[in-house]
């Protein structure tokens, strides 16, 4: 089985799975909340009113002819009319979309580069103080919610030791960049503007290491145990008999070879990071879609739950199918094996 | 037909027990849910002020920081904050408990019958199924289910059921699907045996294990998502003391009357480390490799 044909397997599940996702969420939001005409004009709307809206929104319909109307429109890109903002949602995912993107992303890259660096650390050092204090910190890292690391990081650092902005993408006082990616950092690092690039870059710190916190913790576990169980293979002691240095060994064969279970739950990871930002943006006000997914949620706004519940939902498939293809390019037994069935 | 002796079975307990003791930090963790558990089931007694688990209000004691009459502080209103968390154990145990009663009898269930039936279509629908449930983290559903409902403390565990019981399928899916084939299996069905004798009494037995473990493993983190839901609002309703919840209202007085959220913080740590250590200790006992 080639690489192209596992991918065509994999996209063909994936829409089927869609397809299937695109029901359940059509029902948790049609059928749990009992009216949802009467959630959008409150309690205090007469009945006339919610009447005429049940009958605008195709409510009076039978259920399946609601998913159609529902998933056609989707398909053309219309995802309804969010209640909270008063806009279509895809105009506002558009817009809220590259502020948790930047903000996972700089998460994604402190949980690999943190968890990799604690995990060749503590396997360097095993049974030593440092490996002690990294399984501590990776024990506190497992067993911290997200919005608690918030919560502490946001005190030490955005209160008791000031050197971070607790909330907000930028300050009221910069000037934003143009918009030409969405993310600011990207954005005003394309043009130049070092000063924005700086502002928005602090702001990005505290929520993305409260999402990386938990992961990154759990990435060293894996790292550090994937890599002592390495050390004892026939090819290591092979180097060493050579003469390879230690540092050598561990740094360039080694690590590539443990670096395989450790890519292969990142997409559980990084997932985890988008789910962990729903709450984590509310605590630092940082206007990302998983806050505006939040804030839809707490406001009962139906069609902005199923937009952005469904975007997440092919977003995260996408990233799942993706670094699955990354694990079978990098380990050569799943590489070569397709090649020789 | 398995004759029940007494010797061997106290042996196996004993040889379990052992296998969990091996390790020094189970044994703590061990005795750390046993404290989370004797603290909410007498946290009337145990409490300094019970009263203050419920709408009390003490304006004069309001926001005081921890001394010794209270060791955490009190909270905006005059509580003890102590006291609260006390009482708040009870919520967090009957969510992390409740929700896994719930949901692996289903999952299990399902998945045995995915297994049972492996290859055929019904085994197809099944596992599809999970498959959609698992496409969202199961915070996010359980979110959005939440909110849908009426915050109560039982509609978030419905909420935290609903997104969870698919893992409980995949793996006994996993398990069944490779017991179905044993020889043992095949001899039961020579002997005419019925299907529900095959799935409960043939196959159901040899998926315990790793089921156990999970059970074991998992209750920290079903209590972790429910302190995340009353958090934001979505778990049990105040008077009532949740984790979540505490933590959230101090959110609003930091930096000033930082002790009103960070000993709640701190709570859910204590009991989610306690579940984390403690499930080690059971996948270590669970794990088949002899002594």
């Amino acid at each position: 089985m080639s690489l192209l044909s596992f991918l065509a397997r994999r996209l063909a599940l994936a829409i089927v799975v869609l397809i299937g996702l695109s029901i359940l969420l059509f029902l948790i939001a049609r059928v749990l909340p009992g009216d949802p005409a009467r959630i959008a004009l409150g309690p205090r709307a007469p009945e006339y009113a919610v009447e005429a809206l049940r009958k605008q929104m195709n409510l009076d319909k039978p259920l399946y002819t609601q998913y159609y109307l529902w998933i056609s429109s989707l398909l053309k890109g219309d995802l309804g009319m969010s209640l909270l903002s008063r806009r279509p949602v895809q105009d506002d995912v558009k817009e809220y979309f590259p502020a948790t993107f930047e903000e996972v992303l700089l998460a994604a890259i402190i949980l690999s580069v943190g968890g990799i660096g604690l995990g060749i650390l503590a396997a360097k050092y095993s049974n030593s103080w440092l490996d002690g204090i990294v399984r501590i910190f990776a024990y506190l890292g497992i067993v911290t919610p997200a919005f608690v690391w918030a919560i502490m990081l946001l005190l030490i650092f955005g209160y008791w030791v000031p050197i971070f902005p607790i909330q907000g993408r930028i300050s009221p006082g910069v000037t934003l960049p143009p918009v030409i990616t969405g993310m600011l950092t990207l954005d005003s690092l394309l043009t130049g503007n070092w000063v924005a690039f700086w502002d928005t870059l602090k702001h990005l710190i505290l929520p993305s290491l409260a999402l990386a916190m938990a992961p990154m913790a759990q990435a060293a576990r894996i790292m550090r145990s994937s890599m002592c169980s390495d050390l004892g293979a026939d090819h290591v002691a092979a180097l060493t008999a050579y003469g390879v240095p230690e540092n050598r060994i561990l740094t360039k064969y080694l690590s590539r070879l443990s670096l395989i279970p450790t890519i292969s739950i990142m997409s559980l990871d990084i997932i985890s990071l988008f789910a962990a930002a729903f709450v984590v943006e509310l605590v630092f006000n940082f206007p990302g879609l998983s806050r505006y997914g939040m804030q839809a949620i707490l406001n009962k706004d139906l069609n902005a739950i199923s937009g952005v519940l469904l975007i997440f939902g092919v977003l995260f498939t996408l990233i799942t199918i993706l670094i699955d293809l990354i694990v079978a390019y990098l380990d050569p037994r799943i590489r070569l094996q397709r090649k020789s069935i | 037909m398995k004759t029940f002796n007494l010797n061997a079975t106290w042996n196996s307990v004993k040889r379990s027990i052992y296998k969990f003791s091996r390790n020094k930090i189970s044994v703590v963790g061990f005795f750390m849910v046993l404290f989370v558990v004797i603290v909410a089931i007498f946290a009337p007694f145990l409490a300094p002020y019970p009263k203050h688990a419920g709408a009390f209000v003490d304006y004069k004691n309001a926001s005081q920081p921890p001394s010794l009459a209270h060791p955490f502080g009190t909270d905006v209103f005059g509580r003890d904050i102590l006291s609260r968390v006390m009482f708040a154990f009870r919520g967090a145990l009957i969510m992390g408990l409740g929700v896994i009663a719930m949901i692996v009898p289903i999952g299990v269930f399902v998945g045995l019958i995915a297994g049972y039936y492996r290859g055929t279509w019904i085994d197809t629908v099944i596992m599809r199924i999970t498959d959609i449930f698992i496409t969202l983290p199961a915070l996010i559903l359980a979110l959005a289910v939440a909110a849908l409902l009426r915050p109560t403390l039982f509609n978030s565990m419905m909420a935290v059921a609903f997104a969870w019981w698919p893992w409980y399928a995949r793996l006994t899916y996993g398990m069944a699907s490779s017991v179905r084939n044993e020889v043992f299996v095949q001899a039961a069905e020579t002997t005419g045996a019925s299907k529900a004798h095959i799935i409960f009494k043939e196959i159901l037995p040899n998926c315990l294990a790793p089921i156990f473990t999970k059970m074991a493993l998992e209750i920290g983190w079903v209590i972790l998502v429910g302190a995340t839901l009353s958090f934001v609002g979505l778990g049990e309703q105040p008077p009532t003391p949740a984790l979540g919840t505490m933590v959230s209202d101090g959110a609003k007085y930091l930096p000033h009357q930082w002790w009103i959220s960070l000993f709640p913080a701190l709570a859910i740590m204590f009991i989610i480390l306690a579940f984390n250590l403690f499930g080690d200790g059971v996948r270590d006992m669970l794990t088949t490799e002899e002594v």
